[in-house]
């Protein structure tokens, strides 16, 4: 099993003002051929220190135009499935990977996402809006194809995480942001010990073959492979990230109590599967030539498990069009 | 046939991780062996619930591997209960697929809507059961998260709430919390139990034990001024 390092990248101005978790530095550094590029740089970790941000409850919304957009974001964000086959080509809803509709620290939380952005991205090379990186949800955490900017879904979100932010501060890594980033794994995240894990803790909800469950049209718990799940282009199927937000927020409601390494490995167990095509491969020649350029960090995409190559051939999952 | 006795230990630690005892139930057979549990379930498998006092679970149209996994927990202890330690000890395992079966299949558990609506701020009971309690580090999940949309269960695992007795999921809750209860797969159910408050226990009991009937009344109610 090869699980590659993320790279290191000094060129986000951001990463400068912000501590940068040691588990981000990587030990081969830049590529040699002179491509300065590197397409999975993340945000720097959030920083330690308590949690002090509380967005606002529902019940102090208003009753005006703004508070019924909020409402629509928040529908859309709890229920994304309302945009399915329009914007959503899987079975996810936003809420899955961003607990308590967006509002629960450590996990993602949209108060500390909304007031880092614009921020400069290194998976897509280019200085990010807000509107931007919600789109970049759409396209892979929901195999989909994102909503125009300035569409009313868009504003709806958008609104819906501008409420949330109420009196966070702008440009401002906070406590709380992004999952919690654990500690380099102690043995290296390992399949077979993860299956273990897998068939312990997460198959009572998850099924043994990651295909969740449904009660009539509704997802109660999300597929975590196969057609139904993110994409090999969504930021949930590095190892890290899983591991980071599995360790904080799975099983539901016993956060935390995985052990590091369990975390790590069923991480790895859960990404070592088929799910929907990269959307970014449909523009390159080739597997090999998606992997070099879009896979270096911590992921299987490319790899050969059990005798396949995932990210082999041209199942897109349900999306029927290619991304731009 | 294999029974929970003779499994070995990895085989056992999987029952314990799925509780769905691969033991074929008779309904028919069942009837006969559950002639003691009418008392308190009643003829029609209903239950019963005295306000402030006992609380007899509907068992109707539940699911039969749930069932069964209570009833031998009750024989082990996992689930601690003077009343029903006695009954479930007369019973043999076939006996207990064949009770569970017949509970079963004695009518349906009541289907509720499952489409998405917004849970009610002002509300503290709906807002519990779709929306949960995160403030404060409490980490208390939705319990409609794990119980499926208006809590009508999910597979063999998460029973349904909305539609049973008030006073029998307000006990259950409070026996997870005073440690008698200790049954629940992988201690999904424990941890939450504990952080939730009191008063959170018996807004949950009461939204579910009432949620039926108040959606069927606001469903008659939307018809009505349709009709208008």
């Amino acid at each position: 099993m090869k699980l590659r390092n993320p790279h290191l990248l000094t060129a986000a101005a951001l990463m400068s003002a912000l501590t940068i978790s040691p588990a981000l530095v990587a030990q081969d550094a830049a590529s040699s051929d002179g491509e300065e590029r590197d397409y999975q740089i993340q945000l720097p970790a959030p920083p330690e220190g308590e949690v002090t941000f509380q967005p606002p409850h529902e019940r102090d919304l208003p009753d005006n135009q703004y508070g019924d957009m909020v409402r629509k974001g928040r529908d859309l964000f709890i229920n994304t499935q309302s945009l399915r086959g329009k914007h959503v080509f899987n079975d996810q809803n936003c809420v899955n990977c961003h607990l308590d509709a967006g509002r629960l620290a450590h996990s993602a939380p949209m108060w500390a996402a909304f007031g880092v952005y614009p921020a400069y991205r290194g998976k897509n090379d280019k200085v990010n809006t807000l509107t931007d990186r919600m789109q970049g949800c759409f396209t892979y955490s929901m195999n989909g194809v994102p909503p125009e900017a300035g569409s009313e879904e868009i504003v709806a979100l958008e609104t819906y995480l501008h409420w949330l932010s109420t009196g966070a501060p702008i440009n401002e890594s906070l406590p709380g942001r992004s999952y919690p980033t654990l500690s380099e794994a102690e043995q290296e995240p390992d399949i077979t010990r993860g299956a273990e894990v897998y068939a312990a803790q997460c198959a009572i909800c998850h099924e043994d073959d990651g295909s969740g469950q449904q009660v009539g049209e509704r997802w109660v718990f999300p597929p975590l492979w196969g057609d139904g799940a993110f994409n090999w282009g969504a930021g949930m199927h590095r190892v890290n990230t899983a591991a980071n937000f599995i360790k904080a927020n799975m099983p539901l409601g016993k956060p935390y109590s995985l052990t590091d390494q369990q975390a790590w490995d069923v991480a790895a167990f859960v990404n070592s599967h088929e799910r929907p095509q990269d959307p970014r491969r449909r523009t390159m020649e080739s597997l090999d030539e998606t992997v070099d350029i879009y896979h270096n960090h911590m992921g299987f995409y490319g790899d050969e498990i059990n005798g396949e190559r995932l990210g082999e051939g041209d199942n897109y999952g349900e999306n029927p069009t290619p991304s731009e | 046939m294999i029974t929970i006795s003779k499994v070995g230990g990895i085989a056992l630690l999987l029952a314990a991780a799925t509780p769905a005892l691969a033991q074929q139930g008779d309904a028919e057979r069942g009837g006969t062996s559950a002639v003691v549990c009418v008392a308190c379930h009643q003829a029609d498998g209903m239950g019963m619930n005295i306000p402030g006092g006992e609380s007899w679970p509907r068992l109707a149209g539940m699911n039969a591997d749930y069932l069964a996994k209570q009833l031998h927990d009750f024989k082990s202890g996992d689930r601690e209960n003077m009343t029903m330690m006695p009954f479930a000890n007369m019973l043999s395992d076939q006996q207990i697929a064949d009770v569970a079966a017949y509970y079963a299949e004695m009518a349906s558990w009541p289907e509720l809507p499952t489409a998405y609506h917004a849970a009610d701020p002002n509300k503290e009971g709906e807002w519990l059961a779709e929306r949960g309690d995160w403030e404060d580090s409490t980490f208390i999940p939705a319990c409609n998260q794990c119980h499926g949309p208006n809590g009508q269960g999910v597979g063999t695992t998460f029973p349904p709430l909305a539609g049973q007795h008030a006073g029998y999921i307000k006990n259950q809750l409070n026996a997870w919390r005073e440690g008698t209860r200790h049954n629940d797969p992988n201690e999904l159910m424990v941890g939450i139990a504990k952080r939730l408050s009191d008063e959170q226990v018996e807004l949950i009991a009461e939204y579910y034990a009432e949620l039926p009937e108040s959606l069927a009344a606001a469903d008659a109610q939307e018809q009505q001024e349709d009709a208008k």
